[in-house]
Parts: structure tokens; C-alpha cells; sequence
């Protein structure tokens, strides 16, 4: 399923029926989840566990766009790191093909992220404020590719013009504080992409932008999965996004998992109530229509 | 007479020698008694900037460069020091998006409210524990809290809690108007939606005068009586709530309101606005939605479009709201 | 509704072509950092008041040979004069112009604090960084060291770690007061950097390949200078002031001239006795001018790193 985008609008449509999508890298892997649980000793109370993530377990198959979807406290930021390798999960697995994921160390975890990459929440912090762009994104072109100082600078502009920032030559000399929400969101892809990553995990990437740039950042998204294969597990607590960039969503409530299924399924015809309220919680300005003083 | 005049609010704000940032551009404001007003639009649009200068909280580098500001007749946009606060108490109050966490971790809630009430007290009024329990108790029931609330800490309560204190908190001193910034951002999303409809079921009960600060544009709709939207630090569309739904406004309402859809629907079409917001530095001349806007006119760039009518409120566009002398018979909207 | 997404509009003439592609980071080089935060610092009221008065201290030590009248060490006067025509500050007990000494003195005092200052820095920098950012055994360990140095007095230690060293010279002084001050700069900046680890921009530096060493000294450290530098002046002050102390507790080495040898002469020599009160001000509040000068130069770091304590 493709996500059908208009080029010349600044809409972004849902992944519609089924059409031809060009194949995820050859031999990219699914990543696969198997009764991942997280638990953390609290604080003070000896003994007392805190459980953020309660036997979670999914595929991300190649080239499928997962949404992880639930509100603060669901676990859902936890299962990001455990995912990215940021943490280890405390039972479970949690592999990339070969790799098992759970039990990564440094050496390994640098070449897992040659594959597996995060996009950030906060465009505000996900950014060294007196780094300018260029040297951001040229980092991991650097590191991970190797490339000297010209071919990563090619690289770098190739990668911005991908991104939508252009001419790539005006933003490369640029600091954070210079650019808007959207545009530093872009950055932030432009840096994860370097390195041509199989999946990406978004964590809420436009949940602290205006919603008027939100679009903009989504129908990159969705691009960027077409043009290149690309896996994507997006993460929000927002229905509104998930519907757009997702074809397969997942509901979290306090580290379980309560409801999956088909995007558009699920959002018309919830069957848990956790569900029902993340749907209430849309913000709809038309549903003010209907609704109104009582 | 109008609660609140507010006419020619200008307000700069100068964050390091030589900066000056025009946050809010001539704005008119005027408000009746007992009316629930929104004032919405996105980051760097002014709103903030708008609602703490009608409350004279605005703090330096951001100062009150021109314009007057009358409530109930007093002119407070001189007013200083003592003057000031005395102005506090049943004037206007100013419920922050952090106010939850205004609240100071070593003292219960109840000691929040004496403190409220004891600073702000007036001549022969009971200030014993007793009362104090008592008006405490009173003022969280306003916002569907018990009074078993009154010794805990804050870190005892959960976020939607503590909002709903800072609520009651702003209450306490029977304000007449009160400005709600940002309100519930800050809260999880399960929870804004309750403490949204605490805040309307207020406001009604209590008939005070109300401004909403929101970038989201749902939460306004539905709560409030009538809207402004700001953009680029000037209000560019005035209109009855539920009348922006329909008809045709200015394009950057039009553009915000094709942002949103309804996630259950079997077509979704989201729009976006492409470009950025305006750089408040530079100076201005025509309308600050020029560069982004899909029906800009040449005239667009050059002069400043004034408010005029469009439907039942007012627009400032050349295109939509063209400047003739009946449309600019429109002092204030209604 | 359609939204037919216009053309962005180009860029203010004279500024979209020329944006240089300039070097790969912005961690501006150290002469253009150093510029702009000069500039910060002299328009901020007290930072420029200590600016200037710093500029005046170091301006009479690199000038000292050519601003003072007579030899410092010369012992060619007649002793415990008062200041007159040819003395201005009077003579000491050996019969030395002290007018001299004041400005030959300028010299040691603001080496020491300086180099002090500076060397104490480094080690609070190094150890706070590492104790900040890396969590665990070493992080445990560095700590405790930390508090440890904190713990002890510093000028006890200091006098018994003077007292102790055989070879008496300016350096012994450095390498004590550097030992003994690092340790509250070095709590500060791991604060600091266990704030800032957290924040995504590392976690992203991370995930963009980069290793340890580049995490701590290219992302983290550049975000601290201010703090760094207004830890640099709070030593560079507890320098000066224990300088002097040590001096004039006689565990410096006597031949060297610096404020803090005249007062220790000045106490040996009775010069309150003998009625010389000058040779006692004049070292005191020039010690006190200089690490005035210091503290008011670290207001002004504090504005550059918080802009709400910048003045209009």
C-alpha cells in the first residue's frame, strides 16, 4: 500500500487501497518482537516494580508503516529505546534477522544503527543549537560511510534536497535557531537518513510542531517509505497522524497491548475503550459542529 | 459598557541590544461582560504576548510600547506597584499552560489558597484557618475536586489535578475576567478534554468574562462564544465560533481549518500551510500572510488591510474583506 | 478546498546568494568565540566595570618595567621611609621602593591567578565532564573523590602541602592552589553535564555514530563555556586571595616580589608599628581590586550564559 500524495498540494492523503510499492532493500530483515517486557525498580520502595512495557509482541515486516499509538505512560517511548537499543528489554527478544537487539553492545549497536534509526521528538533539542546543519548531517556520513570531507558534503546536500531543503546550499550554513519547527524536523530526517536505514522509528515526530507544518513533515514521511522501501514504526499519541502515515496501528495502555489491526479499521470501529478515548481526543474542530453548548 | 478596551496594543520585545521583535501589531480588542472569547493562531502569532499584556504580566525585554487598555472603565495600562496589585483582586486573572507546576512542592494546597487569600485581603475579612478551609473547599468543588485535596502536596496529585487547582487558585479571588493561556497543552491528552469542559461548565456557572490562548483550534471552537485568529502578531479574522465552520474567510483561517480532520472519516485530506511565519524583526508594510497566501493580490504587499465585515464579524483581507466604506463600518464585532 | 502551495518567496535581496559554505561546524573558532564574548561581556555593567579593571592591572604588570621608577629589589634607599618625592609608597625594611614592588608585584599575582585558575579548571572540567556523562562505577568514584577534596579545608591543606615542599617558587604555589580549588567547579559542571546528557540532541549524536570522546568535548562541553569560564574566574579569584595568604604565611619564596612577599614583609618589619600604613593598604586593596575584577568579570559570564540577566 502506497500513500497517495499530491504533489502539487500541501495535502497528504492515507495509504489507500493497494498498489505497487518499490521492494525494501533487499535482505532487510522484519524486526520482531517477542513478549518484550519492561520493568523498572521504583524509587524509595524496595521490592516495588514499575512496568512500562507488559509482554508486547509484533512484526514489522519490510516495507510496512506500524503505528505505535497510545497517550503518556503508555510504554510507548520505552519500546522505542528497547527497539533502537537504547535499552534492554527485561524479558523478551526483540531481533533484526540475525541480530538480536536486547543484547547489543557498543561495536554492534553502531553498526545496528547503519540500519535502524530514530527520528526525534523535540525539533527544539534534537538539535545541537551551535552545530549549524551541514555538520549535523555530516557526521553520519562520516562516521557510518567513512566519507572524506567533499563526498560527505555531497552526500549532505543530496541528503537536504531529499528533505525538501532547498537550495541545500542556503541551509547547510545554517543554526537551529534559524529555522522554523518544520524545517529543523527535517533536518532531523535528513541526519537519520544518512546512512540509508532499512527502518526508521519516528518517535511523535510532529507532536511540538504547529499543525499547520505538520503536513509538510507527514508527507515527507510517506515519501520517503515509497521512494525508498523504507519501514517505518511511527509512534504518537495522535490518531489523526497515525490514519495518515500508517497502513497497520497498535494500541498501547500502560504496556499492553489492547487493540490492533488496519489503520482505518480500527479508527472507524474501535473495540476497546482506550481506543474510543484516544479517539475523543482528537483535536477536531469539526466535531464542534456537532457537539456544542449545552 | 464593554468589560475590557483594549486599542492600538503594541508590544516589543527586545532580547538582546539592537533586537526589536514586534510581537503584537495594533490590536483592538473589546470585550463584553460574561463573554467567552478565543484567541487562536500559531507559535510566534503574538497570542501569549496578547493575553499577558491585557493582564499586565508582561516582563522585560517584552514591554507594552503603545496602546490603552481600559477595564471597567479604569485605564490599567499605566497602572504600577501597588495600584497594580490592588487591581488584582477582583479584576483580571491568568491561568498559566504550567500552572500546575506554579505550585510550590513543600506547601500543601491549602496553604496555596491562604496564601492567595491572605495576600489579596481586604479590610474586616475572615481569614482564619477556618474559613480559609472552608472558601478552599468551596473554590475546588468549582473544579469537581474534594476537599480531601487540601492537605496533600503537589507532588501527591496527578497533572489534571494540579491544573484544576491553578484553576481554582485563579478563581479565588472573584475575578471578573480571566485569561486562560494555553490551558490544557500541557496535560496528557486523555485528561485535556475534561478539564476543557471544567472550564467551560465555569465559566458558565460563573458568568465570568473569558479569554481561551490556544493554538488548537478545536478546543476554541467548542468552548467559546466568538474567535480571533491572530497570525504575524495582528488579528486577522474576527467571528462568532460556530459561523467558522462555513462560508468563506480569510485564507490563513481557511488554511488552518484544512489542517484538521476527523480521523474516523473514509476520506482524509490534510493540509498544511508550506513556507514560515513571518520574521517579527523586519518591519512590516501590507499583510503578513502575503508570502504563503494562495490568493495574494499585489495590493497584498503594499498596504495593510484593514478589519472589515465578512459575515458576521470581520476580516483583515483585501481579498476576502475588501476595505469599502460600508464593511468598514464596523467599529467593534459582534 | 484545495490548497495550491505557493512559490516561496525568494529572499530579501542581498542576502539569499552569498551564504558561504563555510567549515563543517559552527563551534565558531576561538579568536571569533573570544570576540563575541567581550563584546557580551562589556555590555553587561558590572562585566565591563571588571573588564576594565582587569585591562588596568594587566596593562601595569606587561608594563611594569617601563612604568616603574626604580628596581624593585634594589635595596638602595634608606629604610621605613614614608612616601615621599622619590618613593612614592615609601621603603621597606631592606631600604626597597615599594612603589616598585606594587607594580612588579602585579606580575606574580595575576600569573598565579590565572595559571591557577586555569589549571584548576582543567581538572574540574575533566573530571566533572567524565563523572557527568558517564553513569555508574565511575561516575560513583569520581564523586566521592570530588566531595572528598570538598570536604577538606583548603587553606589548612594548602599551607601544610606548601609547608611541606622543600623547593619554594612560584610554581609550588600554582600547583597548590590548583589542587586544593578544583573540586567545586568539577560538582558544578557534572551537574551540568548530566542535565545535558539527556537532552536528544546527545542522544542523536549517538545514533549519528559518534564516539565517547567526541560526545563529551564536541557536544556537550561547547554547550557549557559559560559555565566553564565563570568556573575559571571563581578560581582564578580563590587563586589570587590564597596566593597571597601563602605569601604572607612566609611558604612563598621570599626573593620573589608580589603582594602578597610585601605584606609579609610588611608584617616581619612592623610596618604598622613603624607608622607605614601604605605598604599594608596599597598590596591589600590591590589584591582586592584584583579579584574584584575577576568576580565582576564572572557576573557578566553569568549574563552571557542566562540572557534574562542581561542588562538593557
Amino acid at each position: 500500500m502506497s500513500a497517495d500524495v499530491d504533489p502539487a498540494a500541501g495535502h497528504v492523503k492515507p495509504s489507500g487501497s493497494s498498489t505497487a510499492q518499490p521492494p525494501a532493500p533487499s535482505g532487510t530483515p522484519p524486526l520482531v518482537l517477542q513478549g518484550v517486557s519492561k520493568t523498572y525498580a521504583v524509587r524509595g520502595r524496595r521490592g516495588a516494580l514499575m512496568t512500562a512495557v507488559d509482554e508486547v509482541s509484533f512484526t514489522v515486516a519490510p516495507g510496512a508503516s506500524i503505528g505505535l499509538v497510545g497517550a503518556s505512560g503508555s510504554g510507548k517511548s520505552t519500546l522505542a529505546k528497547m527497539i533502537t537499543g537504547s535499552e534492554r528489554p527485561t524479558t523478551g527478544s526483540i531481533t533484526f534477522g540475525d541480530i538480536d537487539v536486547g543484547r547489543l553492545r557498543s561495536g554492534g549497536l553502531r553498526t545496528y544503527h547503519t540500519k535502524v534509526q530514530m527520528v526525534f521528538q523535540d525539533p527544539y533539542g534534537a538539535l545541537n543549537p551551535l552545530h549549524t546543519v551541514e555538520y549535523t548531517v555530516m557526521r553520519p556520513c562520516q562516521n557510518f560511510l567513512g566519507m572524506s570531507g567533499h563526498k560527505a558534503m555531497e552526500r549532505m546536500h543530496e541528503l537536504l534536497e531529499i528533505v525538501g531543503l532547498t537550495p541545500s546550499a542556503q541551509y547547510a550554513a545554517k543554526l537551529p535557531h534559524q529555522l522554523s519547527g518544520g524545517q529543523r524536523q527535517r533536518v532531523v530526517i535528513a541526519r537519520a537518513l544518512a546512512c540509508d536505514p532499512a527502518l526508521i522509528v519516528a518517535d511523535e515526530p510532529v507532536s511540538m510542531l504547529d499543525v499547520s507544518l505538520r503536513a509538510g513533515v507527514l508527507r515527507l514521511l510517506a515519501k520517503l517509505r515509497e521512494e525508498r522501501g523504507l519501514s517505518l514504526l511511527y509512534i504518537t499519541h495522535d490518531l489523526l497522524s497515525a490514519r495518515v502515515v500508517t497502513d497497520h496501528i497498535l494500541v498501547l495502555n500502560k504496556g499492553r497491548l489492547v487493540e490492533q489491526g488496519p489503520t482505518k479499521q480500527v479508527l472507524q470501529h474501535p473495540q476497546n475503550e482506550y481506543t474510543v478515548q484516544l479517539l475523543d481526543a482528537v483535536a477536531n474542530p469539526f466535531a464542534a459542529a456537532s457537539a456544542g453548548p449545552a | 459598557m464593554a468589560l475590557l478596551e483594549a486599542r492600538g496594543v503594541n508590544v516589543v520585545y527586545e532580547p538582546s541590544r539592537g533586537q526589536r521583535i514586534w510581537s503584537v501589531r495594533d490590536v483592538d480588542i473589546t470585550l463584553e461582560k460574561g463573554e467567552f472569547v478565543g484567541l487562536v493562531g500559531e507559535s510566534g502569532c503574538g497570542k501569549t504576548t496578547l493575553g499577558y499584556a491585557l493582564t499586565r504580566m508582561l516582563r522585560p525585554p517584552a514591554r507594552l510600547e503603545s496602546g490603552t487598555i481600559t477595564f471597567d472603565g479604569v485605564d490599567i495600562s499605566t497602572l504600577t506597584g501597588e495600584r497594580l496589585r490592588q487591581q488584582r483582586r477582583n479584576g483580571v486573572a491568568l491561568v498559566l499552560q504550567s500552572g500546575m507546576n506554579a505550585l510550590n512542592p513543600v506547601r500543601t494546597m491549602e496553604h496555596h489558597f491562604g496564601d492567595v487569600l491572605k495576600a489579596h485581603g481586604r479590610e474586616g475579612e475572615d481569614l482564619s484557618d477556618g474559613a480559609i478551609k472552608a472558601r478552599g473547599t468551596e473554590l475546588l468543588g468549582n473544579v469537581r475536586l474534594d476537599s480531601d485535596v487540601l492537605p496533600r502536596y503537589p507532588h501527591e496529585l496527578s497533572g489534571g489535578m494540579r491544573q484544576r487547582i491553578s484553576i481554582a487558585l485563579a478563581l479565588a479571588l472573584e475575578p471578573r475576567m480571566v485569561v486562560f493561556d494555553e490551558p490544557t497543552t500541557a496535560l496528557d491528552v486523555i485528561v485535556q478534554g475534561a478539564v476543557m469542559q471544567t472550564i467551560q461548565d465555569l465559566q458558565r456557572e460563573k458568568k465570568f468574562t473569558a479569554i481561551l490562548i490556544s493554538h488548537d483550534l478545536g478546543i476554541v471552537l467548542e468552548a467559546t462564544d466568538r474567535v480571533m485568529v491572530m497570525y504575524g502578531g495582528q488579528i486577522v479574522e474576527e467571528q462568532p465560533s460556530k459561523d467558522l465552520l462555513y462560508g468563506k474567510h480569510h485564507p490563513y483561517t481557511e488554511a488552518l481549518l484544512n489542517c484538521y480532520a476527523d480521523p474516523r472519516a473514509d476520506e482524509i485530506h490534510l493540509g498544511g500551510i508550506p513556507g514560515a511565519p513571518p520574521d517579527l524583526s523586519r518591519p512590516q508594510s501590507g499583510c503578513p500572510f502575503t508570502p504563503r497566501c494562495p490568493l495574494a493580490l499585489p495590493i497584498c504587499a503594499e498596504e495593510d488591510p484593514p478589519l472589515a465585515r465578512l459575515g458576521r464579524g470581520a476580516a483583515a483581507c483585501h481579498v476576502r474583506a475588501p476595505a469599502t466604506r460600508a464593511a468598514m463600518e464596523v467599529s467593534s464585532v459582534r | 478546498m484545495t490548497i495550491v502551495t505557493p512559490v516561496p518567496p525568494p529572499e530579501a535581496p542581498g542576502r539569499a546568494t552569498q551564504i558561504p559554505i563555510g567549515g563543517p561546524s559552527a563551534v565558531p573558532g576561538p579568536l571569533r568565540f573570544l570576540g563575541r564574548a567581550v563584546r557580551t561581556l562589556w555590555s553587561n555593567g558590572k562585566g565591563r566595570i571588571g573588564l576594565v579593571l582587569l585591562a588596568l592591572i594587566a596593562a601595569t604588570a606587561l608594563l611594569a618595567p617601563v612604568l616603574a621608577p626604580h628596581s624593585p629589589k634594589a635595596t638602595s634607599f634608606p629604610p621605613y621611609l614614608n612616601p615621599n618625592g622619590t618613593n612614592w609608597f615609601g621603603t621597606t625594611g631592606n631600604g626597597q621602593d615599594v612603589f616598585s614592588q606594587m607594580l612588579y608585584g602585579a606580575r606574580v599575582s595575576l600569573l598565579v591567578g590565572l595559571t591557577a585558575g586555569l589549571a584548576a579548571t582543567l581538572v574540574a572540567v575533566t573530571i566533572g565532564l567524565i563523572a557527568g556523562y558517564r553513569t555508574g562505577v565511575i561516575d560513583e568514584v569520581l564523586s566521592f573523590i570530588t566531595n572528598l577534596a570538598l570536604v577538606i579545608p583548603s587553606l589548612p591543606l594548602m599551607i601544610i602541602l606548601a609547608a611541606y615542599v622543600s623547593h619554594r617558587s612560584v610554581w609550588t604555589i600554582v600547583i597548590v592552589v590548583a589542587f586544593t580549588s578544583w573540586a567545586t567547579g568539577a560538582r558544578v559542571i557534572r551537574s551540568q553535564a548530566l542535565t545535558l546528557r539527556n537532552r536528544e540532541f546527545i542522544t542523536s549524536a549517538v545514533f549519528s555514530g559518534e564516539r565517547l570522546f567526541r560526545v563529551v568535548f564536541r557536544e556537550i562541553l561547547p554547550n557549557m563555556t559559560s559555565l566553564v569560564a565563570g568556573s575559571f574566574f571563581g578560581a582564578a579569584t580563590a587563586a589570587v586571595l590564597a596566593e597571597a595568604s601563602l605569601e604572607f604565611l612566609g611558604l612563598g619564596d621570599p626573593n620573589t616580589v608580589s603582594w602578597g612577599t610585601i605584606l609579609y614583609y610588611a608584617q616581619q618589619q612592623n610596618a604598622l608599628l613603624t607608622g607605614q600604613w601604605v605598604i599594608v593598604f596599597a598590596p591589600g586593596l590591590a589584591i582586592a581590586l584584583l579579584a574584584l575584577s575577576f568576580t565582576l568579570v564572572n557576573f557578566g559570564v553569568d549574563a552571557l550564559s542566562n540572557p534574562r540577566l542581561r542588562e538593557k
